[in-house]
């Protein structure tokens, strides 16, 4: 046992709360952010606030660490499976708001041939935080799923994340196809995932390479012409 | 340097046992090795390649790059072209040691399968478990594992100790476990051709 006293998150003020919970979200505490969500739910909090704040505020921290190389895949795994659980409980909540606009709307995936899944659920769920609505695909995913999200979904930007050198050509493939049907008009193409650089992003006629989550966020906002001048 | 060597194998640290393997059947050559960590940080397998062309220099008549992709993503083609070098066919040593049909056969049948080789085996602790933090966060295995079916085991060489890590292995990450022996045929097979000059 620990001589430490044993930390009351309900005992801390709003201020300490929010700042406690970045730490415990750096550090991939899940049932803590759970914890600290629900109080500041309980005291009034607008969801929307805590995602921002507290969540995402401390995501972008990790991911910056992650790029300098301060922080690792598992530590990055462990602090977005803790923010996975505060938003699944600020999910409902924000669903249920219709006076907020979405940002946008996102159809993601990993493509065929591919299950790793890190990164993309990771850009996913910054999307998420930054507003979108998010409609993700899993992992494997072919073209005609793909072209099945965008008739059902209706997206402004499409996402597909390959960490495989031998699957990211299957990027391309799929551009070709929205291309070949008309649909890149209304629809951005972003792509990314560690093997996949900006000259690849190019080549195959992608709208954006987004090298992380946070740079992902940006240039989304971007796209839809949020902060537009 | 060897003073007879003429080749030089430059190799990912992971086939550094196997190539030393086919000493016998290889031209004589000399060996240098990049660290197999650099696997879980593709980004830096092309400069440390670079630092030991520079240093070699013309020093060999030929130089046979014993990698392949390993998530460079198309980076160490663009080298090997640049320097009228050549590699190792396939996407990384899991395909080249079950020979490339077998090994896209092998994913079209389960695409969830996490491959181990003897070195994989041998190196489990190291390579695997600690890098993915599984030491100190066992409960993120199902978040790395939990699209996976299975583990096979594409082994090199008959070993009983190493069938058993490998068993082990599967068994720690909640996977069914296969064995595929594939020897070392298919691998000497490319790197005879690499490292042997064209006939006239
Ligand atoms: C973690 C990992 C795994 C985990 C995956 C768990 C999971 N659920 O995803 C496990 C251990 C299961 C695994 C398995 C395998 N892996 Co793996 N894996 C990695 C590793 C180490 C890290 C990837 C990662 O998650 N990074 C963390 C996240 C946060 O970063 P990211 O994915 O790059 O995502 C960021 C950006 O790229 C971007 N981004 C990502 N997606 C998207 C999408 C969009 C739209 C945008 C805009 C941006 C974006 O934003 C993200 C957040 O910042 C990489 C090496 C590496 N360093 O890249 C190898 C690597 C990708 N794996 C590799 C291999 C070979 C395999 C295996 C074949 C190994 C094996 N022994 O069997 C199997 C795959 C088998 C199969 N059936 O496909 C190779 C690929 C080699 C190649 N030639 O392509 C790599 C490069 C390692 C290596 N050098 O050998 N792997």
């Amino acid at each position: 046992m620990s001589d430490e006293p044993e930390l009351i998150l309900a005992d801390l003020s709003d201020d300490e709360l929010v700042e406690q919970m970045k730490d415990d979200l750096y550090d991939g505490m899940g049932p803590e952010i759970a914890e600290g969500t629900q109080i500041l739910l309980d005291r009034g909090w607008d969801a929307n606030a805590i995602l921002t704040e507290s969540l995402v505020e401390a995501m972008r921290i990790v991911g910056l660490d992650f790029g300098d190389g301060i922080l690792f895949v598992p530590e990055v795994l462990s602090a977005a499976n803790a923010m996975k659980g505060g938003m699944e409980l600020l999910r409902p909540i924000l669903a249920a708001n219709d006076a907020v606009k979405p940002t946008g709307r996102v159809v993601i995936g990993t493509v065929k041939g591919d299950i790793h899944d890190i990164g993309k659920n990771l850009v996913a769920m910054m999307l998420e935080g930054a507003g979108f609505e998010v409609m993700d695909l899993g992992i494997n995913t072919d073209v005609e799923e793909f072209l099945k999200a965008y008739d059902e979904f209706n997206p402004d930007l499409l996402g597909m994340s390959a960490l495989l050198t031998t699957t990211m050509p299957y990027m391309g493939v799929v551009i070709e196809e929205f291309e070949k049907r008309g649909l890149r008009k209304d629809c951005g193409i972003f792509v990314g995932g560690a093997p996949v650089n900006q000259e690849f992003a190019d080549a195959i006629g992608a709208t954006e390479y987004g090298g992380d989550a946070s740079n992902t966020v940006e240039l989304a906002k971007r796209f839809m012409g949020v902060n537009r001048p | 340097m060897t003073a007879a060597a003429k080749t030089l194998i430059i190799a990912c640290g992971a086939l550094a046992r196997e190539v030393r393997a086919l000493s016998d059947q290889l031209p004589a050559f000399d060996l240098r090795c990049v660290p197999a960590t650099l696997h879980n940080r593709p980004q830096r397998i092309v400069p440390a390649l670079e630092r030991i062309l520079d240093e070699t220099g013309s020093a060999y008549e030929r130089t046979v790059i014993a990698f392949g992709d390993c998530g460079t993503g198309g980076a160490l083609d663009r080298l090997c072209a640049a320097r009228g070098l050549e590699r190792l066919p396939g996407a990384h040593c899991y395909a080249f040691f079950a020979g490339l049909s077998e090994f896209d056969a092998m994913m079209e049948e389960e695409l969830g399968t996490f491959f181990l080789t003897d070195f994989l085996a041998r190196q489990f602790e190291t390579m695997v478990i600690r890098p993915l933090g599984l030491d100190r966060k066992p409960e993120l295995r199902d978040l790395y594992f939990g699209h996976y079916k299975r583990l096979v085991f594409l082994s090199q060489t008959d070993d009983d100790d190493l069938l058993a890590n490998a068993n082990v292995a599967a068994a720690r990450l909640g996977l069914a476990f296969e064995h595929r022996p594939t020897g070392l045929m298919a691998f000497a097979r490319d790197l005879e051709r690499l490292s042997t000059p064209l006939a006239a």
